[in-house]
């Protein structure tokens, strides 16, 4: 009996000591919980694939953070490792028949090796260099796709792919729960040793050699990650939209990740995703309404500018800042209406 | 064969030219990376197609009042858009990433997305070392010629090109010398608006005009600025003819080289790179290492 209560009885201590005590975390909480249980209550599937198609961006989004933002390595072709991933898994079932249960792991994994070589020579490149050179590989694979169109489907990408699961609400679950998993899962490496070290390449990489840290080492395991967890969003797109075309390689949605990032706030990975939460589906719902639906990407654009300019920071830690207090001693955060600290007991201010 | 790749690349390049000569200006001076640089040669164009398609201008008369009215809306764009959050460096890029998308926007709602042709300056054609060449084309390359003989004279023989020289090397002392440069970064980015508009104007008729024009100059002056190094200005006219005559001579000898001439400059800017992390002519700067 005592054995059968002790696993949720730990659950519901970590719930109360980690979860709750802080609003941002609380926030996540609920909302994770809202996302799983929605389709419950109402399953109208045009929101169902909005939802969808937010949560595999919110895979992208938080992977380009992971790299950017914690390691400062500002890539702005991140389209290269969703494409590849929507290509590999894309040309696996078109080709070889594969079910979408492997193929997106593979494309995961060729991502992921891309990733590793992409980020061998930009090793050498340091901040504006680096984002401007890592334009060019979405570009030169797109060139290279289009060189040969028998293989890749050349303008038109390949179409009439599997879908992973059939039904709207069996995507939805896929899409949210591994959403749900893997951003939790680059939250916690953001928050672990090697999270540490990537914050400390990004703020003096110098520094960090000096205190004996392999850079070269966490800079390619920052690529390959990043590269792997893309490569997992672009396979879901592929398989979700049945089709991968060059629009998955190109530079607007660099861009367009690039602007969730921070717009969210870089290296938090929550806040790239509550961007993605945010804008996503702002213009698809500006879509369906016929006034805005040509100037969706401009209100998009402009609301992403005037946001930008009262805080600069982004969005995420704006907020935070308001409803969290740091502990002066041990670093840790609190409600901001605390006057001692939760963990250590130190006075707030 | 090679007459054509001479003749076509030597365009291309000028025009490349003039664009990655504006975007280094601005990055040396302020230290921008402007993603809405192309925008704006891509706003001339279109200011150039209303004026004189749709207003019934004459074209000397519309160029002038196109370069004009650009320079002015950048720098209104850099007062109320840039400068208040200049001091975050990521937010200035994707300020500038939405500036992009609104310009193209704005032209999508205005002008539709189809393609836009602007009648040329001087109709007729001549023939160089064998190969045809429109009189317009010509028009480029003089333009472009003037352009950057008088961008070379501003900046090497006036004190206000000292000042942005200056500004450039080192913005702390440049101030300790007296030097405004917080007005020196505003002129510079009169300037660099200024030769992206007058690229835009002169291919205008060359080209045909459409509100997603600002993407693929974009890549390719950004391959260009990276290859001859951030903020050089010889590395960026050299870097232009390089990359320019890579796309010519990939356009006409490689088979469907025409999908391929991006990803060959591309890879020759990576190539680059391996061998020269600061690019052609680059810099180290000593608080960037």
């Amino acid at each position: 009996m005592k054995g059968l209560l002790a696993l949720p009885q730990w659950l519901w201590a970590q719930l109360r000591h980690e979860v709750l005590v802080l609003p941002s975390r609380s926030f996540v909480f609920f909302a994770a919980l809202l996302l799983l249980l929605l389709p419950l209550a109402y399953d109208d599937p045009y929101v169902l694939r909005i939802i969808t198609m937010t949560a595999i961006f919110a895979i992208f989004a938080a992977s380009w953070d992971l790299l950017a933002g914690f390691t400062g390595q500002v890539n702005f072709g991140h389209a290269l490792f969703f494409g590849i991933g929507a290509y590999t898994s894309a040309l696996l079932s078109h080709h070889l028949g594969w079910v979408p249960w492997f193929t997106v792991p593979v494309g995961a994994v060729m991502a992921m090796a891309a990733g590793f070589l992409v980020g061998i020579p930009c090793l050498r490149l340091r901040g504006s260099y680096l984002s401007l050179a890592t334009l060019a590989f979405p570009l030169i694979l797109t060139g290279l796709l289009f060189a040969f169109p028998n293989f890749s489907g050349g303008e038109l990408g390949i179409s009439g792919l599997r879908r992973i699961v059939n039904g709207t609400v069996g995507n939805y679950y896929v899409a949210v729960v591994l959403m749900l998993a893997l951003c939790f899962g680059m939250w916690k490496i953001g928050d672990s040793n090697t999270g540490l070290i990537f914050h400390a390449i990004r703020e003096d990489e110098v520094a960090c050699r000096a205190s004996g840290i392999n850079t070269t080492r966490y800079k390619l395991l920052a690529f390959a990650l990043s590269g792997l967890f893309a490569g997992v969003s672009g396979a879901l797109y592929a398989h979700f939209l049945r089709v991968a075309g060059p629009s998955s390689l190109e530079v607007a949605l660099s861009f367009q990740v690039v602007i969730w990032g921070i717009f969210g706030g870089i290296a938090t990975i929550y806040g790239s995703v509550l961007a993605v939460f945010l804008l996503y589906p702002l213009t698809e719902i500006l879509a369906s309404f016929d006034i805005f639906k040509e100037i969706r990407l401009l209100i998009f654009a402009v609301i992403v500018l005037l946001v930008l300019l009262f805080m600069p920071q982004g969005l995420t830690p704006w907020i935070r800042d308001k409803i969290e207090v740091v502990c002066p001693r041990c670093k840790n955060r609190n409600v901001f209406h605390r006057h001692q600290c939760r963990l250590c007991g130190a006075e707030l201010r | 064969m090679f007459s054509d790749i001479l003749i076509s690349g030597l365009v291309n390049s000028g025009v490349y030219a003039l664009l990655a000569l504006g975007f280094s200006l601005i990055f040396g001076v302020a230290r921008i990376v402007n993603i809405a640089h192309t925008a704006f040669y891509m706003l001339a164009a279109y200011a150039l197609y209303g004026l004189m398609v749709i207003g019934g201008m004459p074209l000397l008369l519309a160029i002038p009042l196109a370069v004009v009215a650009v320079v002015a809306l950048s720098l209104v764009c850099y007062k109320l858009v840039i400068e208040p959050v200049r001091q975050h460096e990521s937010a200035v890029l994707i300020a500038t990433i939405a500036l992009a998308l609104i310009f193209q926007e704005s032209l999508l709602v205005a002008f539709g997305g189809s393609f836009r042709g602007i009648p040329n300056a001087v109709e007729g054609v001549t023939s160089i070392i064998g190969v045809r060449v429109s009189y317009q084309r010509l028009i480029v390359l003089a333009v472009v010629a003037v352009t950057l003989v008088a961008t070379w004279y501003l900046l090497n023989r006036t004190r206000l090109g000292l000042a942005i020289r200056t500004a450039a090397n080192d913005q702390e002392i440049a101030n300790l010398m007296g030097i405004n440069v917080s007005r020196v970064a505003m002129y510079t980015i009169g300037i660099s608006v200024a030769l992206a508009a007058i690229a835009g104007v002169v291919v205008a008729p060359v080209f045909v005009v459409d509100p997603l024009m600002w993407l693929s100059p974009l890549v390719t002056m950004l391959a260009i600025v990276v290859l001859g190094g951030l903020g050089s200005l010889k590395g960026s006219v050299i870097g232009a003819f390089i990359i320019g005559y890579v796309e010519a001579i990939t356009v006409f000898v490689v088979p469907s080289g025409s999908y391929l001439k991006g990803a060959v400059a591309l890879s020759i800017m990576i190539v680059v790179l391996l061998f020269r992390p600061e690019g052609l002519f680059g810099v180290v700067f000593e608080e960037e290492r």
